[in-house]
């Protein structure tokens, strides 16, 4: 136990480190959330509760994507193998989806407040609603971890990410923009708990998956 | 050759007893619904068929990951189609109710919705696999897609109708369909008839593809 925890954590600072030694794919990144969120202010101005709202999610769902797609795809076939004679697929995995949440909570945290900035800040309970955007974010990253995996072994087709992944994560979706329709309002609305739960559930069972399927995908 | 074929023979009976009785049988007249409750032998068969079909496929490719034999690869896939096709009549079928019922083709409804999302994910699975060109890669690799995919699908599936409301009968419980509405001799004609009867059409239709890609499959092994 002590000893995998170990090991993930080397596996974690790993890609800090690479992230820090490559900072123009990070940049890259946090300039495609500027301009996105930029673009959006042009087209639309400052929206209305369920149209921000709307617009927020998709924009989380859109950087999600391009954040940890490179996290996968940049690897190339002889990292690959390397990684593979010096630890367990199972620590791989779990090191990856930590790392990968760690890096959406910080994107969800810097295009919130560069959101809020631009589109207006229609929120009542603006706590309530960053809560409820690193719980999303933390979900959504998960998700697309795995299917970066997938991903990643299919060629390196980016775009097969989002085929796979958009359907997948529709419902999960759905469940965090009704959630976070409560951030607007100060009228309470039943039914908190239970979704959270729900979320809370289908994050484990996503974990649980990886570690059991992510070992078929690493052997060539 | 009898002893063998007993289901399909059984199957062209069943279906042959769902359309008369369920054309020409006497319906309870229930407010809206009308004479369209006779779509419930078709809808929501269509919707078990897919069901069944999904779960199959998603066995077959358990088993495919566990033992690497080429054939339980070909069965996931060809029940994964089969299930798709029955889908996508289900969704059609329950447009043309919904047209009659609720009307309009489609009204954004949660359960419009999730049979949309499972036909996606199904149709991003067979993306999946031709994007990879290695056999034995593609077989691996879709089979994790389709496990992934099915624990992600089937929870929402069951779960979330019973959260949101929809218009759709059966929003307390059960999520397919209300069993108040319909009398004995419907319930009759709907799990003895239609139910097994077009789902054995169903396994008809997929072992005949199995049969065909596994001899392909040979020829291509052995020349």
């Amino acid at each position: 136990m002590f000893r995998s925890s170990r090991l993930i954590m080397a596996l974690i600072k790993k890609d800090v480190l690479l992230e820090f030694r490559q900072q123009y794919s990070f940049y890259g990144v946090l300039l495609y959330v500027a301009s996105t969120i930029f673009v959006l202010y042009l087209a639309m101005g400052q929206p209305e509760n369920t149209i921000w709202n709307g617009l927020f999610w998709m924009m989380q769902l859109f950087i999600c994507v391009s954040a940890i797609a490179k996290t996968f795809l940049q690897e190339g076939k002889g990292r690959q193998l390397y990684f593979y004679s010096i630890c367990s697929p199972v620590h791989f995995i779990l090191a990856r989806m930590i790392f990968n949440a760690a890096l959406m909570l910080l994107m969800n945290l810097i295009s919130l407040s560069l959101f809020s900035l631009l589109l207006g800040y229609p929120l009542a309970h603006p706590l309530l609603f960053l809560g409820i955007s690193c719980f999303g974010a933390c979900s959504v990253s998960l998700v697309f971890s795995f299917l970066a995996a997938i991903a990643a072994r299919a060629q390196q087709n980016a775009a097969l990410m989002a085929i796979l992944g958009f359907p997948l994560i529709i419902p999960q979706l759905m469940l965090l923009m009704r959630l976070s329709t409560l951030a607007f309002s100060d009228v309470f609305q039943s039914g908190l708990t239970s979704i959270i739960l729900l979320l809370a559930s289908f994050d484990i069972m996503i974990v649980v998956l990886s570690v059991i399927l992510f070992p078929f995908l690493w052997k060539d | 050759m009898f002893l063998k074929n007993w289901w399909k023979l059984l199957s062209f009976f069943l279906l042959l007893y769902t359309f008369t009785a369920g054309f020409l049988g006497k319906v309870p007249a229930r407010p809206i619904l009308n004479e369209t409750i006779r779509n419930l032998y078709f809808h929501v068969a269509m919707w078990f068929g897919m069901m069944i079909f999904f779960i199959v496929s998603v066995i077959y490719s358990i088993k495919y990951l566990r033992h690497n034999r080429p054939s339980d690869d070909i069965y996931a896939v060809e029940f994964a189609r089969t299930g798709i096709v029955f889908g996508l009549l289900g969704l059609i079928t329950g447009s043309v109710w919904a047209k009659y019922t609720w009307g309009d083709f489609w009204s954004n409804d949660p359960k419009q919705l999730g049979a949309a999302i499972a036909l996606l994910i199904y149709l991003a699975y067979f993306v999946l696999r031709n994007s990879l060109t290695d056999l034995d890669k593609s077989a691996r690799i879709s089979a994790v897609y389709n496990v992934f995919a099915f624990a992600m699908l089937f929870p929402t599936i069951w779960i979330i109708p019973r959260l949101v409301e929809s218009l759709h009968p059966g929003g307390m419980g059960n999520p397919a369909l209300d069993t108040k509405d319909i009398d004995s001799r419907m319930r009759v004609i709907f799990w003895f008839g239609a139910i097994p009867g077009w789902t054995l059409l169903g396994v008809w239709i997929t072992t005949l593809r199995t049969r065909l890609q596994l001899l392909s499959l040979k020829h291509e092994l052995h020349g």
